[in-house]
């Protein structure tokens, strides 16, 4: 049997396997689905009602909160008291069956009318009937049938907007037009003279003229904003030029249509506008299944328990008060700051620091906002209410507040200021030139020069080459925000680190044992015991020793939360756990160690400590040839000496650092002309990826959280940020070389205007083969580069 | 040759029609999920089946 594939789907089973009648499944979901395949003899009764799960006790009460009718309504996407609409997020959808599992939710609870899954999105939406079931009984099904939907405060806020369309609408409406348009302007190009094409060519022009004014007002119509925009900032960008371009176009064909002195240059009209918002298209790559726009609200919780005169009611998070005493069950995040008063907490702050074991506290102790609770029920006091939290009052910082409008100049528009001046310089002269030689032609030459002008090539080489990297590293797992990141990328000399989590793994923490040796017995008994253990700390250990532990059985089991684990076996007794677990006193404060007492003695402790990533030493040598390094960490000192002696010398560190000072130490550097790469991944960081050129958050698993930044990449590929910093560079310098190129083709059009020759046949021809030309052109050349690299 | 005028009339009022449904399509969210429905037709299949075999 092969364990690492699931019995029903095939896919990887990955590190935690659901087991069921001696077989595996890489989620309850195919377990489900088998169960019910396999008590009904494949399938003769495909009923699920017969299995509708159990709820384990620990949920029970955890969505009480769904009975608070101001929550719910903040959930819902539609009631009008009879149907009622609602979205969920569920992070654990990754398969086949887990659509057809939520698909066939109405046959579970008959109050569901239909779900209906977005596997991309990793969402389901829920139709239901109001007076046959409610939001709780829903969510409580799904968390049952181990799908449980993620909630959080984010959801409680207004309904975020929808994608907007508008960008297709515009490239669907200029593609229709243009090929409309072309078809109709070519019997004009083949038949110049002739009764046929005079008596038609009056109803082609006039049909071209009208399809073609809901381009120019409606597809076109951000290329006017955006040029009015940069005029009334001072600021000449790409768009100028365009507007121009595309005004003079329809204002001249119009008029040539009007007074029937010619068929005008629709089809280079419309094919311009076609070709620019199919680069605007395709520089939009948008990754469904992530956000680059989280902060805390996605991660914490909508809502809470609260305890009043020993009774449990569930309060909406914001409405936490100071004083307020809170219960918090296992694995559920603490929303504020708070004191433990009752309760051993095990808090795991990963989402906040990146280090994913976790922090054993004891009552009276002060627990931050952000942190999971990892180990039973416990009851806190709270001392900050949301805002006002260690965490979340990162938040109130400006660099959250003002939306990202673009402030940058980018590489375009920094080139389009002299194009704009030397356009109209040269239609000026050559407008009075001719006004003296042939005043007739004065007119037809100055519109030809600022058509041929229309930097369509120029605007489009930048889109194109953008957006084909950002597939490249889409692919390579690499996940930008967006296009203009990547100028960003090559613009950067600083690069910060963060410690936990970025540069040190999660996985795979490195485990030594110090004490007395332990015998190959007793460590397949240990690993025996800690089988039993869903703790963090026993799940490492367990994979840390490589004994097989199939032969041993422990006869006695007992796990006190939050402290360890009592044993035993036929001649021996073990405690694994904490220092206190074992009687003892703990003598390094911050470590991380399980004790082990065997018959009562106490033989060693199993020491975790981080690992550094994988070729860590060659990325920094490497980075550090062309980049500042700065390592910038919320830690202590403790590691300083290990870094010092594995990263190049030149490598800055800063410890404790809090996370406003991160931001602020960013701020800085900016102020002193740096342009910043910041590498992080826990919430913690998120002010400094905000605050960064470019922020890029590390994650090990791309489809769980991390904060607002503009960009992701996938832990495992860490050793590849030189090569993407390469590639990005490299971007821009084929972006340049094609500038070049498009200017040689605005000098041979030119020579067409300024000399009266650009007749509609010519711009036709011109126009498209000089777009596509370097569309072709950087499209191969960021494919060869990423390929050669 | 007055037929042009049909013809381009009638072309012309083709092709808005299909730009209408194509434009409705967009709106209707037909392409903003394009793998789930790819999946889910194949589970209608085997769904049908099942009542099958349990019907011979």
């Amino acid at each position: 049997m092969n364990t690492n594939t699931c019995y029903h789907c095939g896919l990887d089973c990955g590190k935690n396997p659901v087991k069921f009648n001696d077989k595996y499944f890489c989620c309850n979901g195919c377990k489900t689905v088998y169960e019910i395949l396999n008590a009904n003899e494949l399938g003769c009764y495909y009923d699920l009602e017969s299995n509708p799960g159990t709820i384990p006790s620990e949920i029970k009460d955890k969505y009480s909160y769904l009975e608070n009718q101001e929550i719910v309504s903040k959930l819902l996407e539609f009631d009008d008291g009879t149907i009622a609409v609602s979205e969920f997020y569920i992070p654990s959808i990754h398969c086949s069956s887990c659509i057809w599992v939520l698909e066939n939710l109405s046959k579970l609870n008959s109050g569901v009318i239909t779900s209906l899954v977005n596997f991309p999105k990793k969402t389901v939406r829920i139709t239901y009937k109001t007076n046959a079931t409610n939001l709780k009984e829903v969510v409580e099904l799904l968390t049952s049938i181990a799908y449980e939907p993620y909630i959080s405060l984010e959801d409680a806020d207004a309904k975020k907007n929808k994608v907007s369309k508008t960008l297709i609408y515009q490239l669907v409406i200029a593609a229709f037009v243009f090929g409309n348009v072309m078809m109709l302007s070519f019997p004009e190009y083949f038949q110049v003279e002739g009764f046929w094409i005079n008596k038609y060519k009056i109803v082609f022009r006039w049909l071209m003229l009208l399809m073609s004014i809901p381009v120019v007002v409606y597809s076109a119509k951000d290329y006017f904003i955006s040029a009015y925009k940069g005029l009334s900032h001072k600021i000449l960008n790409i768009d100028v030029p365009v507007a121009l371009g595309v005004s003079v176009l329809f204002i001249r064909s119009s008029t040539e249509v009007v007074l029937n002195t010619g068929g005008g240059f629709f089809d280079s009209l419309t094919g311009l506008i076609f070709f620019l918002l199919l680069g605007k298209f395709f520089q939009q790559k948008t990754y469904n299944f992530l956000s680059f726009e989280r902060d805390y609200k996605s991660y914490f919780p909508i809502a809470v328990t609260k305890i009043i005169d020993g009774k449990e009611i569930p309060i909406a998070v914001k409405d936490i008060l100071e004083g307020d005493r809170l219960l918090i069950r296992n694995q559920e995040l603490i929303p504020v700051d708070a004191i433990l008063i009752n309760g051993t907490a095990s808090i795991d702050y990963s989402f906040v620091t990146g280090e994913s074991i976790p922090v054993i506290k004891k009552s009276g102790d002060k627990l931050f906002a952000g942190g999971k609770q990892t180990a039973g029920i416990i009851e806190v006091d709270v001392i900050n209410v949301l805002e006002q939290s260690y965490l979340t009052q990162l938040w109130s910082n400006d660099i959250f507040k003002k939306s990202h409008e673009k402030t940058i100049k980018n590489i375009t528009d920094s080139i389009s200021k002299y194009f704009t001046a030397i356009i109209l310089t040269i239609a000026l002269f050559a407008g009075i030139y001719w006004y003296f030689v042939n005043p007739s032609l004065a007119f037809n030459i100055v519109t030809a020069v600022l058509i041929i002008a229309c930097p369509c090539a120029l605007a489009l080489s930048a889109p194109f080459a953008f957006g084909n990297m950002l597939r490249i590293f889409g692919y390579q797992k690499l996940y930008l925000k967006n296009a203009e990141v990547i100028e960003q990328m090559s613009k950067i000399d600083t690069i910060i680190f963060d410690k936990t989590g970025t540069i040190t793994s999660n996985e795979g923490s490195k485990i030594n044992y110090e004490g007395t040796k332990l015998t190959s017995k007793e460590l397949q008994q240990i690993k025996a015991i800690i089988r039993g253990s869903n703790h963090p700390l026993s799940r490492a250990l367990y994979d840390a020793i490589i004994e097989d532990c199939s032969s041993e059985k422990p006869i006695a089991f007992n796990e006190i939360i939050g402290k360890g684990i009592e044993s035993s076996f036929k001649d021996t007794s073990f405690e694994l756990g904490s220092a206190s677990f074992v009687g003892i006193e703990q003598i390094e404060l911050n470590e991380t160690s399980i004790y082990v007492k065997i018959n009562k003695v106490i033989k060693g402790k199993f020491k975790l400590s981080n690992t550094y990533r994988q070729g860590i030493k060659d990325i920094f040598k490497n980075l550090s040839k062309k980049y500042e390094l700065i390592i910038l960490s919320g830690d202590n000192e403790g590691e300083k000496e290990t870094l010092k002696a594995m990263l190049p010398q030149s490598t800055q560190f800063q410890f404790n650092q809090k996370p406003e000072n991160k931001l602020n130490f960013i701020k800085n550097l900016q102020s002193n002309g740096n342009h910043v790469l910041m590498l992080g991944d826990g919430l913690n960081d998120a002010g400094a990826l905000a605050q960064s050129n470019v922020g890029i958050a590390i994650s090990e698993n791309i489809n769980v959280f991390s904060p607002a930044c503009d960009g992701i990449l996938d832990a495992n590929l860490f050793n590849k940020i030189p090569k993407f910093l390469t590639l990005a560079y490299k971007t821009v310098r084929i972006i340049k070389i094609s500038f070049i190129l498009s200017f040689l083709y605005n000098v041979i059009g030119m020579y067409f205007a300024l000399t009266g020759q650009l007749t509609p046949v010519v711009a036709a021809i011109l126009m498209p083969a000089s777009s596509i030309t370097i569309v072709i052109f950087v499209t191969v050349l960021t494919n060869w580069i990423s390929k050669k690299n | 040759m007055e037929v042009v005028y049909i013809t381009i009339g009638v072309s012309v009022i083709v092709a808005i029609f299909f730009l209408v449904i194509f434009i409705k399509a967009i709106k209707s969210g037909q392409y903003e999920d394009t793998y789930t429905p790819s999946v889910r037709m194949l589970f209608d299949d085997e769904l049908v089946n099942e009542n099958n075999k349990e019907h011979n």
